[in-house]
């Protein structure tokens, strides 16, 4: 396969973590790598099981295919592959799998000689999985706490995680967590819409520059943030987001187990205004 | 320097206040469904221990001798009892004492001790009407008592008053104009599990017959009429049966479809009967009492007090754990036969 003109400058030796050259080759335009080899195999092998786990199933409607974790009788230990053995396989092999691709990614940037920010904020994602499916179960005693393989299944399972603290919208936890994901969106499309306008202007006026931009912002709220500072504020606000959505489900249940309106109470008993 | 001790200070309460709203894992849960679904119970096992510590059923009184001549052809005025035998009977109302007015003047507290078949007293025909009242729940309301059955202790525990009751409650007024009813909403309901929703959904579907379902049968718009309102106060008496027998939402539902029956547990159609046991309990045995209770008996808004789930139940899934009420007192069952 050709290169593109600038992938030469790419190309080069060297930053990987694990396996020194051994790995450090091209397949097409894809870079390889040791975790790319173990991203590969993990992917397969779970995906392998995916479809093992469906076959078993009643049906090949991909709405209903559902390979859902042990029943809680198994606790933190191995059940049968049928009875969610497959489950807990499949989550080996998906950690491993996350895991493998973020450490590409830090191989990568280091090869780039790039900072870390992308493996970084990756591994939020990663985390916020840990913590449904591993963090979470261990600390109710059960990995039949964890979330099912299916599309409609797992939705099913968020709703009645949400319900069993009567009314999640409570959650302080998840409160901060969906203002943090509204949030982001305001900064995205704040920031695209200053993106767009900026670079497509009327016919005949010449594309505008970021002084141009900062100026609308000082105009309109008295602000701006800057180039570099609004994608430094995007990353905070997603990643920050995301670990709220961690917090707000590894206290439910580990951490309070009724509804989460009580759990406000705190706030009525202040002696402030008892 | 200020401000960096200022923000300790502030981190340390903050972090002190959210630890201390918490509790320890690992909670007691159990499964109710196909694995995964996270259908069940989850719960803090010392909440447990301290909820069972806290419902125990009474002392049984050793069974009275069933035979002899009918009460009714002994003692004067005797309009609910009157096929037990004496023994029974005296049995009964003994028990009554104890699960009732335990620390009042005894059988004084409903009787005229000179006359004890004088109906002076209100306390003697709100006892009327009770034992009416506790007859008919453990002969036609098998569906939602089952063969456990009531007794009065089920509610009183000891107390004349049940602890947990509910009046007429349309919430504080706002300014005026628009503003001037708040439906009851907006404020902490502390029968509502501390939420936002309306703190008194009890009168209209518990006191009345309101209509409770919400949701619409259909995916697209056709006809559901129901208001946010409405749904409001049905989601917040679905958080008072929650919060009223220790359980959560999925104790009842699949809550991918709430109205479904296929998918949901059987403990559904026992609160579906419930429901309909409390509003017949309110309509038929308490609300016409009314008229004879004094004034210090009754709510704000002029109502006397209505019974709802936690009134027997008291944060249990079945009240005190279960433990069989009828079996004991027979004399409060069906009307039986002379031996």
């Amino acid at each position: 396969m050709a290169m593109l003109s600038f992938e030469a400058k790419y190309r080069v030796r060297g930053g990987t973590l694990v396996g020194g050259d051994l790995f450090d080759f091209w397949v097409g335009p894809f870079w390889v790598g040791f975790f790319g080899v173990t991203t590969f195999f993990f992917s397969l092998l779970g995906v392998g099981l995916i479809l093992w786990g469906a076959a078993l199933g009643d049906t090949w409607n991909v709405w209903r295919i559902n390979i859902a974790p042990p029943d809680l009788k198994y606790g933190l230990g191995l059940a049968p592959l049928a009875e969610g053995g497959l489950w807990q396989i499949i989550t080996i092999c998906a950690i491993g799998a996350f895991g493998s691709w973020a450490m590409r990614e830090v191989e990568i940037s280091r090869k780039l000689g790039m900072g870390l920010h992308v493996p970084v904020a990756f591994s939020m994602a990663i985390f916020a999985y840990v913590t449904l499916q591993v963090i979470r179960p261990v600390l109710m005693g059960a990995w039949g706490h964890a979330f099912p393989y299916g599309i409609f299944s797992h939705l099913d399972w968020v709703s009645n995680v949400g319900y069993q603290y009567l009314h999640f919208h409570y959650n302080p936890a998840h409160m901060i967590a969906v203002t943090f994901f509204f949030t982001t969106t305001l900064a995205l499309s704040l920031h695209g819409a200053l993106v767009l306008s900026a670079t497509n202007p009327p016919k005949g006026e010449p594309v505008k520059t970021p002084e141009h931009e900062n100026a609308f912002f000082r105009d309109t709220i008295g602000y701006s943030v800057g180039t570099i500072g609004i994608h430094r504020l995007g990353l905070f606000l997603a990643l920050a987001a995301v670990f709220w959505s961690a917090v707000c489900i590894v206290i439910s249940g580990p951490f309070w187990t009724l509804g989460w309106p009580e759990w406000w109470n705190w706030w009525l008993e202040l002696p402030i205004w008892r | 320097m200020n401000s960096a001790r200022t923000c300790l200070t502030a981190l340390l309460l903050g972090a002190t206040l959210f630890i201390a709203g918490c509790e320890a894992p690992p909670p007691a849960t159990d499964q109710r469904g196909y694995r995964g679904q996270s259908m069940g119970n989850v719960a803090n096992p010392r909440t447990l221990e301290a909820r069972e510590a806290a419902n125990q059923p009474p002392e049984v009184q050793p069974p009275g001798d069933p035979t002899g001549p009918r009460v009714s052809t002994i003692y004067q005025n005797v309009k609910v009892l009157g096929d037990l035998s004496e023994t029974e009977f005296l049995r009964v109302m003994a028990s009554m004492t104890e699960w009732v007015a335990p620390q009042e003047a005894s059988c004084g507290y409903c009787h005229n001790l000179e006359n004890m078949a004088d109906e002076s007293k209100y306390q003697y025909r709100v006892a009327r009407q009770m034992l009416i009242m506790t007859r008919s729940l453990n002969t036609t309301w098998s569906s939602h008592v089952g063969q456990t059955g009531v007794t009065c202790y089920t509610c009183h525990r000891g107390q004349p008053q049940p602890q947990y009751t509910f009046k007429q409650d349309s919430g504080p007024m706002g300014a005026g104009g628009t503003t001037a009813s708040r439906q009851g909403q907006n404020v902490a309901g502390r029968l509502v599990g501390l939420t936002s929703l309306p703190t008194d959904p009890f009168t209209e579907l518990l006191a009345y017959t309101g209509q409770i379902r919400a949701v619409s049968t259909t995916v697209l718009p056709a006809g559901n009429t129901r208001t946010i309102q409405d749904t409001e106060r049905t989601y917040g008496l679905m958080i008072h049966m929650s919060e009223g027998l220790g359980v959560n939402c999925t104790f009842c539902h699949n809550s991918n479809n709430f109205g479904s029956w296929s998918s949901s547990p059987p403990q559904r159609a026992t609160a579906y009967h419930g429901i309909r046991m409390v509003r017949d309990i309110n309509i038929n045995h308490i609300a016409p009492l009314l008229p004879i209770q004094p004034p210090e008996r009754l709510g704000p808004e002029g109502d006397n007090a209505k019974v709802f789930c936690t009134t027997c139940h008291q944060q249990q899934p079945k009240p005190m754990n279960g433990a069989p009420m009828l079996e004991h007192y027979p004399e409060l069952g069906a009307v039986r036969p002379a031996p």
